[in-house]
């Protein structure tokens, strides 16, 4: 596995943390959903950046007490046929949430930009692609119609251009 | 009609340029048949039983004759002299090979074509009523709406990988002919007593194996609304429906299992939840779209059309062409031509290369340039002069285009069935055509009078029968193929689901056991009374004794 992010192979700083493992203190760590809820108390004090992977059928409200505090969301696609986890990326960002987004399990260069599109940051990828897939992927559709969505610099929303004077729809800036 | 701008083409070209890089990262072995599956599914590159399949987006059936006549090349170069008009309003080409697929998108992107989303689990190609923007009893056009969602739904970065694939209809008359109750998404356009517009939308409705009637969760949707309220339902679809069995993961079951009221309460959560910053762009863009479809200029005739009324009185057969095959004009003077494709004994949807040709020439002549598909797979000539109808009428029968049965017997709705699909069970083609045979005379068509026959070759339902008044559904029984009938189906304003009628027949049985169920029919119906009312007013109990009693 490899992280991408903005279009390159990087480090990956954070380490995920089996159920029974310690916290350091300081630690970049990402638990379960199911620690997350279990020990808050204790989590919620945590010195480090704290980051949770959440199953792609958890609801958005149910992560919303917790949101403020996390530095990193990882989002499951079992499949890559399995899209739950766009809408789940799309209301985290629309309900104003501004750190990082993550996308892990099987995913396909020819995703990336939806994912992108709709706020993921970083891409836990397979090394069956080569990094040039990835980028190309990337911009490949350099036009949308939907407004609203996170748009890379020379990506253009079409119905903001055809109607002058509307800037593109910039929904939440965030992180990534 | 609407054209592409600059925007709509370069969309379409680098989503060309893409597929073309995909197919040839599949055939170079950088892609496995899994994983090239769904990308080749939402460019409407099927895997049939023999070849790939071919399907192609005409948004809401509306084609220009430089359309037509392209789809007629393509027919000519690439597959083998004809193509299939579907119920989706869209045609699709059964003989395609993959390293042709991209030269094909490419020729149709030069015409402002594409098969995007004609496949796979995402928002489809929307349908309209084939007489939209024509038909004297129509409210307002609905096509600018169906414009919009065309361009909303394409590539939504948030919907492509739903559970499960999505149909929205969207009809702008009070006589439903874009069957919108049994659509994922039906949207219906009433207008208030201030003028304006508002959308009755409708979710749930479907055909398949479990067919539903959609329910309603909004009775008049402001029309700026539309794009973030639909996105409110697609999200809930996306998160919620099943995903565990593909059978059980249309939003018809979600909606089923959740109740009307719980996902009615879902959605406006959501759409609470999510409020749109603003739809100054969305009304905008849709009143740029509606420009595009404004009545053409139309000449100010006379009600009386001395030619057309003498050639009836000169020559029955068009007379009777007239009769069942015109529809009413918004404008005075002016008819609707429906073009039945469903000559005796032919296959339901086909038309060549030539005959395509045949029925562009026609619209460039006759009707501003313009064709429908209409979902009973005919082709509608929209804005026809009276008087041009005879003339018409002259060129179509020389082409086998003139069969004068559109609405009754002989306009049989079929899948492509066994002989083409890789789903299906039993042929229905061989069927229909059986059918097509047997009620050949046009004198007792007329007789039997208004009636929808609908085949389907597998519980998937692509023709319909759950919504036909006569329904047809091809099984397989440890290898024999075997046809389950059901009757009082309809689309319609008062949509109903088939009931089932008794055990099923074998092929040969198929067209004497509909005699018998229209005989009966034409001996209980009172004056005046189609066959849907009579069986709505006599229930199944006359019909299952005319089958199943003398056996």
């Amino acid at each position: 596995m490899q992280l991408l992010r903005n279009n390159a192979f990087v480090a990956d700083a954070w380490a995920t943390l089996a159920d029974d493992a310690p916290l350091a203190e300081g630690a970049r760590a990402i638990v379960s959903f199911a620690r997350l809820q279990k020990e808050w108390d204790t989590l919620a004090k945590h010195t480090g950046l704290l980051g949770v992977a959440v199953p792609n059928t958890l609801r958005a409200e149910e992560l919303a007490p917790y949101v403020s505090r996390l530095a990193l969301i990882v989002l499951a696609f079992p499949s890559f046929t399995d899209g739950r986890s766009y809408s789940l990326a799309r209301q985290l960002r629309l309900d104003g949430y501004r750190g990082e987004l993550r996308a892990t399990g099987n995913l396909l260069p020819d995703q990336l930009q939806f994912m992108l599109q709709v706020g993921i940051d970083t891409f836990e990828v397979s090394e069956r692609f080569p990094l040039e897939m990835w980028q190309k992927a990337a911009r490949q559709m350099a036009l949308t119609y939907q407004r609203g969505f996170t748009h890379a610099a020379d990506e253009r929303e079409v119905w903001s251009q055809r109607h002058q004077g509307f800037a593109a729809w910039e929904e939440q800036p965030h992180a990534g | 009609m609407y054209r592409y701008d600059e925007f709509d083409l370069s969309f379409v070209k680098q989503r060309t340029e893409q597929f073309r890089d995909q197919a040839e990262r599949r055939l170079k072995g950088e892609l496995t048949e899994d994983e090239f599956r769904p990308l080749r599914l939402m460019n409407g590159l099927y895997l049939q039983l023999h070849a790939y399949m071919l399907r192609i987006a005409i948004p809401y059936g509306t084609l220009s004759s430089k359309q037509m006549r392209r789809l007629a090349y393509i027919a000519d170069k690439w597959d083998r002299g004809y193509g299939h008009f579907t119920t989706r309003q869209n045609i699709q080409y059964n003989w395609i090979k993959l390293e042709d697929t991209a030269d094909i998108l490419d020729a149709l992107a030069e015409v402002e074509m594409h098969g995007i989303q004609t496949s796979g689990n995402c928002i489809r190609n929307v349908t309209t009523d084939h007489w939209a923007g024509a038909a004297a009893d129509e409210i307002a056009d609905p096509r600018p709406v169906g414009e919009l969602l065309r361009q909303w739904s394409s590539l939504h970065p948030e919907f492509s990988f739903l559970p499960r694939k999505f149909k929205i209809a969207v009809t702008g008359a009070p006589n439903d002919r874009a069957a919108v109750k049994v659509h994922d998404i039906g949207l219906r356009l009433h207008k208030n007593d201030k003028g304006e517009i508002g959308w009755e939308v409708l979710v749930g409705g479907g055909q398949g194996r479990t067919p539903m009637i959609a329910v309603m969760v909004r009775d008049f949707l402001p029309e700026k609304e539309l794009v973030p309220y639909l996105e409110a339902i697609m999200r809930v679809y996306n998160l919620y429906g099943r995903r565990d069995n593909k059978y059980k993961a249309r939003i018809k079951i979600l909606v089923h299992e959740l109740g009307a009221e719980k996902f009615r309460s879902e959605v406006e959560a959501e759409y609470a939840r999510h409020p749109a910053q603003t739809t100054e762009v969305d009304q905008k863009e849709l009143a740029r779209i509606a420009e595009y479809f404004a009545l053409p200029q139309l000449e100010k005739l006379s009600r009386f059309a001395p030619h057309f009324e003498q050639s009836k009185l000169d020559n029955k057969e068009f007379a009777r062409w007239a009769r069942n095959n015109l529809a009413a004009h918004s404008t005075q003077g002016y008819t609707i031509v429906n073009i039945s494709l469903k000559p005796e004994g032919g296959i339901p949807g086909d038309a060549t290369g030539e005959q395509m040709r045949v029925m562009a020439d026609l619209a460039e002549r006759y009707s501003q340039d313009e064709l429908r598909v209409s979902h009973a797979q005919n082709i509608v000539l929209p804005h026809v002069k009276l008087e041009d109808a005879f003339t018409i009428w002259q060129e179509l029968r020389k082409h086998d285009l003139a069969a004068a049965n559109y609405g009754l017997a002989g306009d049989i709705i079929a899948c492509p069935g066994l002989d083409y699909c890789a789903l299906a069970t039993a042929r229905s083609i061989p069927i229909s055509q059986a059918i097509s045979r047997k009620f050949a005379d046009l004198d007792k068509q007329e007789k039997i009078g208004p009636l929808k026959i609908n085949i389907s070759g597998c519980i998937n339902a692509c023709g319909h029968h759950h919504v036909g008044h006569i329904g047809i559904l091809g099984l397989d029984k440890k290898g024999e193929e075997f046809y389950q009938i059901t009757l009082g189906g309809s689309s319609g304003d008062s949509a109903s689901i088939g009931t089932i009628l008794g055990p099923g027949f074998a092929g040969e049985e198929v067209p004497d056991a509909i005699e018998k169920i229209l005989d009966t029919y034409v001996k209980l119906r009172q004056p005046g009374e189609e066959f849907l009312a009579a069986y709505r007013r006599l229930g199944p109990a006359p019909f299952k004794e005319a089958l199943y009693a003398a056996a």
